[in-house]
């Protein structure tokens, strides 16, 4: 990278320079200091190990989050390999649909989950007619897992998809011609080379399950994901110092996770959630 | 170490026939190079002895077994490609150790498998570098490092040289020839080069699409080209093909000038004439107006036209001819034995 002496273009850079410290610095640095100006001061910034319920809430996102991730990237690099290396009618078709999701909004998803294993949903009605007892998954953590993994394997599969398509096909050949079988041609060739591309999507999915809210909101009944506590906080308790301390510590996982993952894959991820 | 055997390969992609039924017989030890121009089919006739293309028809041997049906990894090939393929997270020594690790072989020997190809290569101080800080041509050696560790009984060459630049191509031939030397281990060696192909081939394979035109040692195939394609392929410049017409003991040219040549056949033909076979001679039949020179240092090319004719002929020259010295018409003779004739219409050779 170059560095060029050209002051007067910083010019160039001022209405982002505005727009950050408007809308985000001075917004964070308020919700830092009602994070601590409630009874207990800056001691609040502990609530989240200190309160069990708040604890418990941050465990069960970041297991959630971690479980989300993992099976959407196991899925979707299948997936994804599978539709750069073959070609059949209709592909195109099936590309735009499982990228369709991205045009869901949270709340729809949550709503589309009810339908499926909701009180009134498809697999209730199926296993009501099968075993003679209705399974109701929708409203729980299960329902909330389908959910986020619904919407987050779009976003892995077409990160995937442009790595592999810039797999170079030489390498697996050679490892073949050199016996390898192949898994150990997954293992050894196929998974460092879309190493980048998975520490990237895997970020960004991650990201993604800790801070969504439409979907957890929908769905709320017996979930209790840090972005449902924040808001419990905020509305019904009128906590705002706890509030505002779990968004600033939620806030701080996610961005430690994102900057751990941009100094791993050295690429630049971009959040949409 | 063994031999391999090709039967009336055949390859199609869908509709499109891009082999025609090759045969070839190479012996324990051969070094075999197939050239050919791009497109030709050589390429995919080495990917299916290494098991990465099927075989649409025919049998491939090695070591009179048949491996037509057998995963590249139980066929004892070894494999360097164009791109040398090398795995970018993995140091020189684990690249060259892989196909060693996969057929679990122990740790101790690895080392010292690779220690031995590292030392002949000369790569004995890079093995902990990885694949993005090495040269084009240690890439190559490392490639090759790769191949050699497992002790294939066949090694493939898929036009390793062709992203060298010019140096460090005829280096790294010498090298490739004198490593297969030592190692005695059977080859097979794809290339667009001629020069490539003489220098390194027992015995060479000129394919034109997707048929073998001829197979046979370099000074073979150069001296007595079986057709007009290996012909003009072989030798640089190429070959001067004239139409002519033959009466048993000489040959008329298309400009009318008349050629002693050896042949008992009569009839029409292509004489083919080399242009280094074309000698300067005061007294020579073969007159040329010379249109342009290109010195290229020991000799010169000489472009030009037969007398009385349209007919675009080139000649090669020992030594430096100076543009001032150039007259502008030459004439040449050539002896009877080096003039090839070929049919006009099946493009084999006559005499």
């Amino acid at each position: 990278m170059k560095y060029y002496d050209y002051p007067k273009l910083f010019v160039l850079a001022l209405p982002v320079a505005i727009f950050f410290v408007t809308f985000f610095i001075v917004p964070m640095v308020q919700l830092a200091i009602v994070g601590a100006s409630g009874d207990s001061g800056v001691s609040s910034y502990f609530t989240i190990v200190n309160t069990p319920r708040h604890f418990e809430s941050m465990l069960a996102t970041l297991l959630l989050s971690i479980a989300v991730t993992f099976t959407a990237l196991v899925i979707s690099t299948t997936a994804g390999l599978f539709l750069v290396r073959n070609i059949f009618p209709g592909k195109e078709i099936v590309l735009s649909i499982l990228t369709f999701p991205l045009a869901f909004p949270g709340v729809v998803i949550g709503f589309l989950i009810i339908m499926l294993a909701g009180r009134q949903g498809l697999i209730g009605l199926v296993t009501k007619a099968l075993l003679g007892e209705k399974t109701v998954f929708a409203y729980s953590m299960l329902g909330l897992f389908f959910g986020y993994l619904y919407f987050s394997i779009p976003r892995v599969i077409l990160t995937i998809m442009a790595a592999a398509e810039k797999l170079d096909k030489s390498l697996e050949e050679a490892a073949k011609s050199l016996g390898a079988p192949p898994f150990r041609i997954v293992i050894d060739i196929i998974i460092p080379a879309l190493k980048p591309g998975l520490i990237a999507s895997g970020a960004i999915c991650f990201a993604t399950s800790m801070g969504a809210f439409g979907t957890a909101f929908t769905l709320a009944t017996n979930i209790d994901v840090l972005p449902m506590t924040i808001y419990t906080e905020f509305t019904l308790n009128a906590n705002i110092a706890g509030a505002a301390s779990l968004s600033i510590v939620l806030g701080l996982v996610t961005w430690i996770a994102l900057f751990i993952s941009r100094s791993l894959s050295g690429q630049t991820i971009a959040v949409s959630g | 170490m063994a031999g391999l055997i090709i039967k009336d390969i055949q390859k199609s992609f869908g509709k499109t026939k891009v082999l025609h039924g090759i045969n070839m017989e190479i012996s324990d030890g051969e070094f075999i190079v197939i050239v050919g121009p791009s497109g030709c089919g050589k390429s995919t006739l080495l990917r299916m002895i290494a098991g990465l293309e099927n075989v649409t028809s025919g049998e491939i041997l090695i070591d009179n077994l048949n491996v037509n049906n057998k995963e590249p990894m139980d066929r004892n090939i070894a494999m360097v490609f164009q791109n040398y393929a090398l795995y970018p997270h993995m140091s020189v020594f684990k690249n060259m150790a892989y196909g060693l690790k996969i057929a679990g072989i122990p740790k101790l020997e690895i080392s010292e498998r690779v220690q031995e190809a590292a030392k002949m290569l000369e790569l004995g101080e890079l093995l902990e570098r990885k694949p993005r800080e090495l040269s084009g041509g240690q890439r190559q050696r490392v490639a090759m490092g790769r191949a050699i560790v497992r002790k294939p009984a066949v090694f493939l060459f898929d036009e390793p040289l062709s992203n060298l630049d010019a140096k460090l191509r005829i280096q790294m031939r010498l090298e490739i020839k004198s490593l297969q030397q030592r190692l005695g281990t059977t080859s097979l060696f794809v290339t667009h080069d001629q020069v490539e192909a003489m220098t390194l081939a027992d015995r060479m394979v000129v394919m034109n699409e997707g048929v073998a035109e001829q197979i046979g040692s370099p000074l073979d195939v150069f001296q007595k080209p079986e057709t007009i394609f290996s012909a003009q392929f072989i030798g640089s410049p190429a070959m001067n093909l004239i139409k002519g017409v033959t009466d048993g003991q000489s040959i008329k040219l298309e400009n009318g000038v008349l050629l002693k040549c050896v042949t008992n056949f009569s009839g029409e033909v292509l004489a083919g004439l080399r242009p280094e076979d074309l000698l300067p001679d005061k007294k020579g039949e073969i007159i040329i107006q010379i249109d342009m020179a290109e010195p290229i240092g020991a000799s010169t090319i000489l472009h030009g036209t037969l007398k009385n004719s349209d007919i675009k002929i080139v000649s090669m020259v020992q030594g430096l001819v100076d543009q001032k010295d150039m007259q502008k018409e030459m004439s040449f003779s050539i002896s009877p034995e080096v003039i090839h004739l070929f049919n006009r219409e099946s493009g084999k050779r006559i005499n």
